[in-house]
């Protein structure tokens, strides 16, 4: 009995060295790479993914983890010193500096790229433009059939829009909607992709996503006669423009210093034209 | 007996700290959510069909979200309960052995997949598939996420009310058979009522993992905040309301406190599901 009970507890205490061990290895690993954790805003994501890989293949010693969640997510994340850079496709908010201040953490912006939001419809829909006017009684569920916009085509409105926590969502409502509700009847997708999905898929939606969304499968239109190309972004002759962010805590140093670095130099902002977004020199 | 003294003190302490952790959540989340009541009241909130939690004014009514979390879940439960059951009487009594070896391991591990994984499926595959089979407009849908929190749900079913089914006990089938009775009879008046229990703690299983399930709602539902009128309407569910809208939710804000508030109204519902289903239970067993 006793030398069963001797055996077993030396087993025990065995395969907890064993772990213990193993975590603490795996620790000591961790600690010679440096690791940068990057969330936030869906729209920068492929920007910063590109970014990230290239990046990493130069620097074997550096580990970089990019994650999504809405430009809100981020900045959140950067408040609560979760994250060592927060992507946002706005500017930061009055409400969010207060309260980073009051957490100890200074928000600093470097503009990394420019950006267009394209209006998008199914490829089967006749419509190539649409006013500002006409897109507000769209998404505020004022104008809800197709044959009111266009003979050609018809059936009911389906209007896709992102999430509350997209910084996408924030321009269009500055922009767009101008403090008026949506409809409640519009479907709220949580990504960019998502929203390119469902227009892909459904023949009588319209939808808004970043620049580098776009794709065969869905059809972006004018505004106000605009197309949404890389000069009307540049010049800001494009209404739906804006540019996109990297907000870190404090001007920003070392390995992250060099990461954003590298994303303004040449090579970095030929990946920001390769995700589909405009470059800011 | 010593060593049974400290094994039994360690198994408490394992048990308390269960306990522990579980009121825990519970007081916080109901200590975040309630803060709401103070500038709306109760009846507002549950009768309101208006969520625009961050326009100005906001208004905070969760009837549509309700109304979604609770049309999702009943589509979940019209294809997955009789499905999951099905599935399980076929597997415990009609199967060969080999098949039941084979096809019990497999269903155990499709309650493994990851829901986004579900959600991808339901979002690229299902949603156009739906929209072609039934002539809508829209492939993503209240009908569509019941239909694939039902797939989900059901080897969570099938798989519990299988261990169910399968361990009544042979004596009672063979005493069943002996008097001449025929395998239909048998099954359906001395095993399924034998199993009942099982199969109700089964069939509140799945459906708690298809009320609680967020990440395919999401991808999914669609997410108006619509009373839906038809079951091809988009619609918002409780879950995903929260995981969609937590991240902008200043902390300490109204909007932040009213996702908390729903949060306890989810736990409330899942509750008094498990109690109803306990109840079920135990009436079941006491019948017999």
């Amino acid at each position: 009995m006793l030398k069963k009970c001797i055996t077993g507890i030396s087993g025990m205490l065995l395969t907890t060295l064993l772990f213990v061990n193993g975590i603490y290895g795996a620790q000591k690993t961790q600690n010679s790479k440096k690791e940068i954790i990057i969330a936030g805003s869906t729209t920068i994501l492929p920007i910063a993914q590109l970014c990230a890989e290239a990046f990493m293949k130069k620097h074997p010693d550096v580990v970089i983890s990019v994650r999504g969640g809405g430009s809100g997510v981020g900045i959140k994340a950067l408040i609560e010193k979760t994250v060592d850079i927060a992507d946002a496709s706005r500017e930061i908010k009055e409400s969010e500096i207060k309260l980073a201040l009051e957490k100890g953490v200074n928000p600093y912006k470097t503009t990394i790229a420019k950006d267009g939001i394209a209006v998008i419809v199914h490829p089967e829909n006749p419509i190539l433009n649409i006013t500002i006017d006409t897109l507000r009684d769209i998404f505020t569920g004022k104008i809800i059939l197709w044959e009111k916009l266009t003979k050609d085509f018809k059936g009911r409105i389906i209007p896709v829009s992102r999430d509350v926590a997209s910084g996408t969502y924030e321009v269009f409502e500055k922009y767009v909607l101008k403090g008026a509700r949506p409809a409640a009847r519009a479907l709220m997708a949580s990504s960019n992709k998502q929203v390119a999905i469902t227009v892909a898929q459904t023949k009588t939606s319209i939808g808004y996503v970043g620049l580098g969304y776009l794709n065969n499968s869905i059809k972006s239109i004018r505004i106000n006669g605009i197309e949404p190309s890389v000069e009307n972004i540049k010049s800001g002759k494009y209404p739906l423009s804006r540019s996109l962010y990297m907000y870190t805590n404090g001007k920003p140093e070392g390995v992250i210093k060099e990461f954003i670095d590298f994303i303004l130099s040449e090579e970095g902002q030929k990946l920001v034209k390769k995700a589909g977004f405009i470059p800011i020199k | 007996m010593k060593k049974d003294k400290i094994f039994s003190l360690l198994v408490y302490l394992f048990a308390i700290l269960a306990i522990v952790v579980m009121f825990g959540i519970i007081l916080s989340v109901f200590s975040e959510g309630l803060p709401l009541l103070n500038s709306i009241p109760l009846w507002a909130i549950i009768t309101g069909t208006e969520w625009y939690p961050t326009f100005n004014p906001p208004s905070f009514g969760i009837l549509p979200l309700i109304c979604a979390s609770l049309l999702v879940t009943f589509i979940s439960a019209i294809f997955s309960v009789p499905l999951g059951i099905g599935s399980a009487i076929f597997l415990a009594e009609v199967a060969p052995a080999y098949l039941r070896n084979i096809l019990k391991p497999m269903l155990e591990l499709l309650v493994a997949i990851p829901s986004v994984v579900y959600g991808l499926f339901g979002m690229t595959v299902l949603s156009g598939f739906i929209m072609r089979l039934f002539k809508v407009p829209l492939g993503l849908n209240a009908f569509t996420a019941g239909i694939l929190l039902g797939i989900m749900a059901t080897p969570t079913i099938a798989s519990v009310a299988e261990d169910a089914i399968f361990s009544v006990p042979v004596s009672i089938k063979e005493a069943s058979i002996g008097i001449g009775a025929t395998k239909f009879e048998t099954l359906y008046h001395i095993v399924l009522p034998a199993a009942k229990s099982g199969i109700i703690t089964a069939i509140i299983l799945g459906l708690s993992r298809a009320i609680g399930e967020t990440m395919t709602v999401i991808m999914v539902a669609g997410g108006s905040p619509i009373i839906p009128h038809s079951i091809f309407d988009p619609v918002r569910p409780l879950t995903a309301t929260i995981a969609a809208e937590m991240g902008e939710a200043a902390h300490g804000s109204l909007h932040y406190h009213a996702l908390f508030f729903i949060g306890a109204v989810l736990m409330t519902f899942t509750y008094v599901f498990n109690i109803l289903g306990e109840w079920f239970r135990k009436r079941a067993i006491y019948r017999q």
